[in-house]
């Protein structure tokens, strides 16, 4: 397992290079020239646009714009916006807000998603069944912008429960309804799938077989049944993580969060490459360390898993 | 916790796969239905009878939640293809005086912001809506589900460098791929390209940046399933592995993809919103539901029938798909007759 | 059993959790001893500035609100009238050949690094702002001054054109001259009556030697003449300004300490202002604008005036097909305006009757469209039928990261339910590559256009949009009688005069209708129960100097 895991480790190099690479090219690909938008409605002079060009290399070809930005960020340099701001800087405000964000979703989403997959999977058809559907259906329909709005609305304005929108350095307690409306929607998703997963294992002779050895019916279902039944459910929830951080867009925006999800969006729209690539690079090391951790955890879950 | 007495089963019945398979699609096209066809789950002790296909259909036909899955289904595709027959209306017409207005005998559903007939843009936008949701989830389910087998069922090499491949496409923000590939294809046409050109690029955008996630799902379905003993015994009978992964490993992987596959249709119809309002996607003149939810965004206090009708429609569509998904599954599943 | 432990816990925790929240949070902040000061800042609604902050390189709105309050120019804009009137200028005088301005400052101005601020000030900032090796921005505001071809020159053979602008002869512009510590001369090219009401741009503030001796240690903390200075910030997040205690201008601020902070969503913002957690917004999210919502929640701490600027519908004259002027006219006929405003904005805009923005300081347009810019079927018909019809589907475009799809939508849907012709949008991802596309003259239908006034005079709206060598002519309109008319204006003798003409022009602009003018948008915000007073100026800025804090205990 540990030179499995180490072996796993080794890969991020090669896949950060690729990654900072491929987003490079896109954001270069982008068509439109970044600057051309910089003036408002008057247009820039050619001086200016001639100028940021170099400043941000896009006068040479891409391998060698590629490079120097590599060799910048090996220096511990993420470069520079178009108004100044080290995205260092914006990298050390987004990600730990963002972070938090996240995983308050991935708490709720797991907790509620899992508990009402195992709930409709005991009782089987039936009401609760039906009622958690519904629910599932609802949450599917309803965009974030909706529930968003309306958890600000009655608990943020008219209960006053929370804060419509969120500070620049937000507490756990703070982020706990943005986390909620962002975990909403991959919640219905944990819970049929654990509904599913549950239900073609209820069958399987183990279950009947630790049933006939006299085991208590809550040690078959939390020990035999639901190991089993977890794995596909852990890996939508590694590979959600990673879509939680980067895609929260729309709660960012509702609440005022200030992650790297709007940072990101902005970039893109400006066709600032240095953030772009910058910030997403994060990102994927990250998706990179929790689907390791997916993978290992699934040896944890299924002993007949190897890895050598 | 031991797997030995199923796995034997299913090697006893190896054999009466194809029959069963053959026998299935000349009795209904039911199995069409389903993203990932094959699906000789669990095939009975004996062959002789209809098989497994066949047994399914029998049990289909007596289901409530398939013949309601089925008959919305088919009202959904009829709408589809004829909008004009159940709204003879102009989607596009528009009175600004009646701008939103709620519903009346004249407006089953009311207007939107600029007086639009809500009822008849909900008849014309299916079409896309329902295209674009189907075709984008049929085609990430497909491309995912192939590169997660592969990846699951080989291991080492090919897992670590197809997984490492998937990671970062899911890493890539939705809106920077979806942006690049769009502008790409779009480059060169003056002005606004062709609907059905749009529609392709707004399926295949979906398809390339949204597969890892089923490819995730499958792969570790089908780590968890190479190991099972019938896939060591089908080895030992000498089979191919194109053989193992179709017929051994996929059948008892489809599941949990299917499951995503359900939810992920209502958020596809919801992406190509995102995509038109981004400027990406489909663009007036053409009607989508995700089009009309997204605009009835700045109206739902003070318009909420904008975001109802809509919404409602696909809420009825994924619900159709899901007891369609749900009742079919458990036709096939032979330990849960 | 089981099964309802499981859930239990799950449901009681979420409640708590809920409540904790709740704990923490909750309702606005009411008015204090500290409201107002570092402690508790007055908010501001605000968004990261596209550039770094120096006045002759920024111009988005988000770079002005924080620009505004932290320099002085020689002539300033009144918040509530947008009337220009002397700041830091004690006096400026035209010499008899009306080239020359003398321009004398106020004594006893400082930085707020203690520097005095001289004529010197002001020459290094200009010649900074136009000297092409710096790239600024702004560069161009400061080309009616004698000697700018020389430190800027123009590009030969245009911006797409393979040769690159010969370097500048020169650094500094002849035109400006030191006559002392408070003196100095601007001799302009040609004589330009709007000259004085011009500089009252951003892009003409002083800069203190600071930013010359070190311009990496003033991008991070800028200095300035104004009434605020810079205090910090944080970026993509706030940025806060105290009041300088030195001021010694007229417009000199009451609150102590003002936060700037960056909200992406409108909606958001009217929220946080509604409980007081945020004290004035300059947006009104289109939710709260259906059925004058807004109004009926806020009474008086609405905010609504007129704002200088206007949105039209450019046409690409460089195609063929919009050569034509009947079918130009026919467009302009087949937008029904009054009801888009009525239904759309709610009333909150005003249907345009021409180039000019209503209620302008100066000129306030005349009607200069006239008769096109009337609702009319049956002569829009009539003139598309002279048109020779229209083949194909007219498209129009806009930038789709901007709020604009709801009202074109209208546009496009009034347009074909009134000519019977085939109407479809195009909606460009990012205004850069919308920009791109103005500039090389790739659109191929109408195409969305909002103009804001950068100075209070119609030129504003005219020179640089439709004059043949505009810099923001993207119709590809050239009419020798406009650009004389605009001429002759620039050199009239007084400003009333030039005024006169500048309307003048404009109305040849009815004549030809080469854009389609369309509404101007009200400036719409609004202040928390925390504020007294407070205002946003024409061009939907907050006008921070305006500022004042409640009384403790209302």
């Amino acid at each position: 397992m540990g030179r499995y895991i180490l072996r796993r480790l080794l890969q991020l190099i090669p896949v950060f290079i690729g990654t900072t690479f491929i987003i490079y090219s896109l954001v270069w690909a982008i068509p439109g020239n970044p600057f051309a938008g910089m003036c408002g409605p008057r247009g820039c002079p050619p001086a200016f646009i001639e100028q940021m060009t170099q400043e941000y290399n896009l006068d040479k070809p891409l391998p060698v714009q590629y490079v120097l930005y590599l060799g910048q960020l090996f220096s511990g340099n993420f470069g520079q916006t178009f108004n100044g701001i080290e995205v260092s800087t914006l990298i050390q405000n987004a990600y730990p807000v963002t972070l938090k964000l996240a995983t308050i979703a991935l708490v709720f989403e797991a907790v509620i998603g899992i508990a009402a997959g195992i709930l409709t999977a005991l009782r089987g058809k039936g009401f609760v069944d039906n009622l958690v559907l519904a629910a599932t259906l609802f949450l599917i329909a309803v965009p974030v912008f909706v529930s968003g709005f309306v958890i600000q609305v009655v608990f943020g304005v008219q209960l006053e429960w929370i804060q419509p929108s969120v500070g620049s350095d937000p507490t756990i307690g703070q982020l706990i309804a943005p986390g909620l409306v962002l975990g909403s929607l991959s919640m219905a998703y944990i819970a049929r799938l654990t509904r599913t997963a549950m239900f073609e294992n209820k069958r399987a002779d183990y279950i009947r077989t630790a049933t006939a050895k006299g085991l208590k019916p809550r040690r078959v279902v939390s020990v035999h049944m639901l190991r089993n039944s977890l794995i596909p459910v852990i890996t939508f929830i590694g590979t959600d993580f990673g879509a939680l951080m980067g895609g929260a867009i729309v709660t960012e925006g509702v609440f005022n969060i200030h992650g790297i999800g709007g940072l990101v969006f902005d970039a893109i729209k400006t066709q600032e490459g240095v953030t772009v690539t910058g910030v997403v690079t994060l990102l994927v090391v990250v998706y990179l360390l929790m689907n390791l951790l997916v993978d290992i955890l699934y040896a944890a879950l299924d002993p007949r898993i190897r890895y050598d | 916790m031991t797997n030995a007495g199923e796995g034997q089963q299913r090697i006893l019945a190896a054999g009466a796969y194809a029959e069963g398979e053959i026998e299935a699609r000349q009795q209904g096209e039911s199995g069409d239905e389903l993203p990932g066809t094959p699906e000789p789950h669990q095939p009975p002790k004996q062959e002789k009878q209809r098989g497994l296909w066949g047994d399914a259909w029998l049990e289909l036909r007596r289901k409530p939640l398939f013949i309601i899955g089925s008959v919305i289904i088919l009202l959904l595709v009829a709408i589809s293809i004829f909008p004009g027959f159940f709204a003879p209306g102009d989607p596009n017409a528009q009175n600004l005086t009646l701008a939103r207005q709620g519903p009346s005998a004249d407006a089953p559903f009311g207007y939107d912001s600029i007086g639009r007939d809500i009822y008849t843009r909900v008849i014309h936008g299916a079409r896309a809506s329902i295209v674009v949701g189907v075709l984008a989830t049929l085609l990430t389910v497909a491309i995912g589900s192939l590169v997660g087998l592969f990846a699951g069922y080989f291991g080492g090499k090919t897992d670590s460098f197809l997984a490492r491949f998937a990671e970062i496409f899911l890493g890539l923000p939705f809106v920077l791929g979806a942006i690049v590939i769009l502008s790409v294809f779009n480059a060169g046409i003056q002005g606004a390209p062709g609907t059905i050109r749009i529609m392709l690029q707004v399926i295949l955008t979906i398809g390339v940046l949204a597969w890892p996630i089923s490819m995730r799902i499958m792969r570790s379905a089908a780590i968890a399933a190479k190991q099972q003993d019938y896939v060591n015994a089908a080895k030992a009978l000498g089979a191919s592995h194109t053989r193992i992964i179709f017929k051994h490993v996929l059948p008892n992987c489809l599941a949990p993809v299917m499951v995503y596959a359900t939810i992920a249709l209502g958020q596809f119809v919801g992406l190509e919103a995102t995509l038109s309002y981004l400027g990406l996607g489909l663009q007036y003149p053409v009607v989508s539901w995700g089009m009309m939810i997204s605009d009835s965004q700045q109206y739902i206090i003070s318009t909420p029938h904008m975001l109802l009708f809509p919404a409602g429609f696909l809420v009825i569509t994924v619900l159709a798909f899901v007891m369609l998904g749900d009742a079919v599954r458990d036709a096939l599943d032979p330990k849960q007759r | 059993m089981r099964k309802r432990r499981m859930v239990a816990p799950v449901a009681a925790s979420l409640s708590a959790v809920l409540l904790a929240a709740g704990c923490g949070g909750g309702g606005g902040s009411a008015v204090t001893e500290a409201t107002g000061t570092l402690e508790d800042p007055i908010t501001v609604q605000w968004g990261e500035p596209q550039s770094e902050l120096v006045p002759t390189n920024s111009n988005d709105t988000f770079g002005s609100q924080v620009l505004n309050p932290m320099f002085t120019g020689l002539v300033e804009y009144d918040p509530k009238s947008f009337e220009p009137k002397n700041a830091m200028a004690k006096s400026i005088e035209l010499s008899d050949d009306k080239k020359t301005y003398t321009v004398k400052l106020k004594q006893g101005w400082k930085f707020h690094n203690g520097e005095e601020v001289t004529a010197d000030n002001f020459v290094r900032a200009w010649n900074y702002g136009a000297y092409a090796g710096n790239a600024q921005q702004n560069a161009d505001m400061f080309n009616a001054i004698q000697g700018y071809d020389a430190v800027h020159p123009a590009d030969p053979d245009g911006e797409e054109g393979p040769k690159k602008p010969p370097e500048p002869s020169a650094e500094k512009m002849s035109g400006l001259k030191v006559v002392d510590d408070h003196t100095f001369k601007i001799t302009l090219k040609k004589p330009f009556s709007v000259f004085p009401t011009k500089i009252g741009y951003q892009a003409f503030v002083p800069l203190p030697d600071a930013f010359f001796e070190n311009k990496e240690k003033f991008r991070k903390n800028p200095i300035g003449n104004g009434p605020y200075k810079f205090e910090s910030r944080t970026p993509q997040q706030s940025l806060t300004l105290t009041r300088y205690k030195d001021y010694q201008g007229d417009d000199a601020g009451s609150v102590d300490a003002v936060k700037m902070v960056v909200y992406n969503k409108a909606q958001t913002a009217y929220q946080d202002l509604k409980s007081d957690n945020l004290d004035v917004i300059n947006t009104i999210p289109t939710s709260a604008l259906a059925d004058n919502r807004w109004k009926d929640e806020l009474g008086e701490r609405a905010i609504s005036k007129p704002r200088m600027g206007i949105t039209v519908l450019n046409l690409p004259m460089y195609k063929e097909k919009f050569k034509n002027p009947d079918l130009r006219k026919a467009l302009s006929l087949a937008i029904d305006r009054e009801k888009i405003v009525k239904q759309v904005f709610n009333g909150e805009a005003t249907a345009a009757t021409g180039w000019i923005a209503p209620d302008f300081p100066g000129g306030p347009d005349k009607g200069s469209c006239g008769e096109w810019c009337n609702y009319d079927k049956a002569k829009a018909k009539e003139h598309l039928k002279k048109a020779g019809g229209f083949d194909g589907q007219l498209t129009l475009s806009y930038n789709a990261d901007g709020a604009h799809k709801q009202w074109i939508t209208a546009v496009a849907g009034s347009i074909r339910d009134t000519l019977g012709i085939k109407v479809g949008l195009n909606a460009v991802p990012t205004f850069g590559t919308y920009q791109d596309q103005m500039d090389n003259n790739e659109m191929t239908g109408p195409f969305r256009y909002g103009w804001v006034a950068d100075y209070p005079t119609p030129r504003t709206f005219l020179k640089p949009l439709y004059t043949t060598s505009g810099s923001a002519n993207n119709t590809g309109y050239s009419s020798e009688k406009f650009d004389n008319l605009i001429a002759e204006a620039d050199q009239a003798a007084t400003v009333d005069k030039a005024n006169q003409l500048y309307n003048q022009a404009a109305s040849q602009l009815g004549k030809d209708v080469p854009s389609i003018p369309l509404f101007t948008n009200a400036v719409k915000g609004a202040t928390s129960n925390r504020l007294a007073e407070g205002t946003l100026n024409s061009r939907t800025v907050p006008a921070i100097t305006t500022f004042k804090v409640a009384q403790a205990g209302e």
